[in-house]
């Protein structure tokens, strides 16, 4: 097991990587002519670290991951994984990470422990099934068919299945997709043990909750080309405000224009949802909220809700794109 | 320290495919239950009955003398007005209706469909006893054996026959359906995200194929023993080895079928692509000799044609291992060329 060594090389290091698919080749976005998924990326992802990929569906980052995984052959650029490349080391590679896809489904009629067996049979020094079982909490569901499994029961043994060598680098593809709040948690434990061992984590999302507490830095991709890079505070920070004012007016009350909204004291950012709720980055939401409140009474508009809540990264990528994340 | 009790990949691999089909009642039934099934609805459809009687309808005027000389040759005869007649005749009912002479002198009329077989039988066997009866004699000496060859019912013919086309099944569905359930299921994708060997999954899949096979062989020969009495007249070596190369073979087809296909509609209509004209044209139900002559060699060439007529060989004509030669080296031909297309063109993602 490896520890946290700055000095030592990278575990991840990426240059100039690219994917173009060509037309209609190459499955999920098939469209005509040749797409350019993933745009000439730069990444280095230090021992230790757990980065994030951050960015909407379709923005290139399981694209990107299946490129570092070797899964996908790369149009253009330069992956190093743990000091080797792919080209040269793969079964080496293989033997020291860990991948649980997007939505990989095992076999269903399948036990846990035949699944867990089945895939320390490919590595050579598995770790116990005892302790794999411990680890993600499946020890009551070991002789249970995987289709019998919840959501969350199934995510965690496909982590299961990639941390069975215990390797020095883990993928994982929106590990949480989909799941509830509490199977979100338990995942997040699992990731949260594993950097506890010295391990490395490369992981996607598109919940920035997830994003902001399980990654020390995070790339956020948009259109296949990175637009950010840093810790989740340096990007929130960036922002230029901590704080964002949620207003909505109630129907037929007119409507509200940015530049006014811009006016309102220590506002930085204006953005208006497609659902009609206006967002506001306050530097002192304590000074923005009265004037607001007073600017709406003198026009007679009245507020259906207004709410302050802290910045997250889902504002950092409001503001770069003029698009939410979750805009499918 | 946990090296003892590390698996084999292939055995995994095997195990884990063995397991989805026992767990699975519908493989089960495909694989094992069908068959039977369709043996036995074809066995009793087709089941030897004796000889069939000739059945001939006679329009008002015919006489009794020449009622009573057909009744005592055998034929049953059915009094019938002439609507009647030609109803009966059309629906296969009678093989012959007999015209009287319209006046004395004239001569008897047999009304047939000369296309039907049974049809030219009865009118050849009602014209010797109307001959004979008319004071005909016969100037040859002749004397009838009886004979009936083992092997030569329908059932006999049929067994060889379904045994290949379930092992052809087997192979198609039980390799190529299911590298498309795990491609679809990403399930291909993610076991090569772990260090396992390709050559291993695909040995895997022939494994538990080759574990499958005998119950497969066992069961059908059993069942068509004890009910219909079908017996293997040559070699089990012989009947082992051709059922081992056509089962290879159509593995390596179904692996060429499965190569690209990415959901499972595509492989299932691949499959029956490949599998639907050899179900016909191979030889399976009936023989594929009732085809034109000049298509003769194509329909040898198929690959299910190959394991029907090597089957028969086997178990009807008595071959052993020699005999069934030439039947392995289409089968090679067509396992070895799909196989090396198949692993070029495959895609795991």
């Amino acid at each position: 097991m490896n520890t946290i060594c700055p000095d030592a090389e990278p575990a991840l290091l990426c240059r100039g990587l690219r994917k173009i698919y060509e037309a209609g080749r190459g499955s999920g976005r098939k469209r005509a002519g040749a797409v350019l998924a993933v745009e000439g990326l730069d990444l280095t992802i230090a021992r230790g670290e757990c980065f994030g990929l951050l960015g909407p569906n379709g923005s290139g980052k399981t694209t990107t991951v299946e490129m570092l995984e070797g899964l996908l052959a790369p149009t253009g650029g330069e992956v190093k994984l743990l000091g080797m490349d792919w080209a040269h080391d793969e079964s080496r590679l293989r033997e020291r990470m860990g991948v649980a896809l997007q939505e990989t489904r095992l076999p269903e009629k399948l036990t846990v422990e035949e699944v867990l067996n089945l895939f320390r049979s490919f590595y050579q020094r598995p770790r116990p099934l005892q302790a794999l079982l411990a680890d993600v909490q499946l020890e009551e569901k070991r002789r249970a068919w995987v289709v019998k499994l919840s959501g969350g029961q199934r995510q965690r043994l496909a982590i299961a299945c990639a941390l069975v060598a215990e390797p020095e680098i883990l993928f994982l593809d929106e590990p949480t997709t989909g799941l509830d709040p509490q199977s979100r948690r338990q995942i997040w434990g699992l990731v949260a043990a594993y950097r506890a061992r010295g391990g490395t984590v490369l992981l996607t999302t598109h919940y920035m909750e997830e994003a902001q507490r399980l990654c020390d830095r995070v790339a956020i991709l948009d259109r296949g080309r990175l637009i950010r890079l840093g810790t989740p505070a340096e990007l929130i920070a960036g922002l230029g405000a901590e704080h964002v004012v949620e207003l909505e007016l109630e129907a037929g009350m007119g409507a509200l224009d940015e530049a006014t909204l811009r006016s309102l004291p220590t506002v930085t950012e204006v953005h208006l949802s497609g659902e009609g709720v206006w967002a506001l980055a306050a530097v002192e939401p304590e000074r923005a909220v009265p004037a607001l409140r007073a600017l709406l009474q003198e026009r007679g508009q009245h507020l259906l809700r207004l709410g302050t809540r802290k910045a997250t990264l889902e504002d950092v990528f409001v503001s770069l794109t003029g698009r939410a994340l979750r805009d499918d | 320290m946990t090296e003892p009790q590390r698996p084999h990949p292939v055995v995994q691999l095997t195990l884990m495919r063995l397991r989805e089909m026992m767990r699975e009642p519908g493989a089960l039934f495909w694989t094992f239950g069908f068959p039977v099934l369709l043996s036995v609805a074809l066995g009793i459809a087709f089941r030897v009955k004796g000889p069939e009687p000739v059945v001939v309808g006679a329009l008002p005027g015919v006489t009794v003398q020449a009622r009573d000389a057909l009744a005592s040759g055998g034929v049953q005869v059915r009094p019938l007005d002439e609507a009647a007649a030609k109803a009966a005749l059309r629906s296969g009912q009678v093989a012959v209706v007999l015209v009287p002479p319209a006046r004395p002198g004239e001569p008897f009329t047999y009304g047939f469909d000369p296309a039907r077989p049974e049809a030219r039988l009865a009118r050849a066997t009602v014209d010797a006893i109307l001959q004979k009866a008319a004071g005909r004699q016969d100037r040859l000496a002749v004397r009838d054996q009886e004979v009936s060859e083992p092997g030569s019912r329908y059932i006999d013919f049929l067994i060889p026959g379904l045994l290949a086309m379930n092992l052809m099944s087997g192979s198609m569905w039980g390799i190529g359906w299911v590298i498309v359930e795990m491609r679809v299921r990403k399930l291909l994708k993610r076991l090569l995200a772990a260090p396992m060997r390709r050559r291993h999954l695909l040995f895997a899949f022939g494994l538990s194929r080759l574990m499958v096979i005998p119950f497969e062989i066992a069961l059908i020969l059993i069942f068509a023993r004890l009910v219909f009495g079908v017996q293997v007249a040559g070699s089990y070596a012989a009947l082992v080895l051709v059922s081992l190369a056509g089962s290879a073979s159509f593995a390596a087809i179904a692996i060429l079928v499965a190569s690209r296909a990415q959901n499972t509609q595509t492989v299932s209509g691949l499959m029956n692509l490949v599998m639907l004209p050899m179900f016909v044209l191979s030889g399976v139900f009936f023989s594929s000799t009732h085809f034109p002559e000049v298509t003769r060699p194509f329909i040898s060439a198929l690959p299910l044609t190959a394991m029907c007529d090597g089957m028969r060989a086997v178990m009807i004509d008595g071959a052993g291992l020699a005999g069934t030669l030439p039947y392995l080296a289409v089968l090679a031909a067509w396992g070895v060329v799909s196989f090396v297309l198949g692993l070029r063109w495959f895609r795991w993602g």
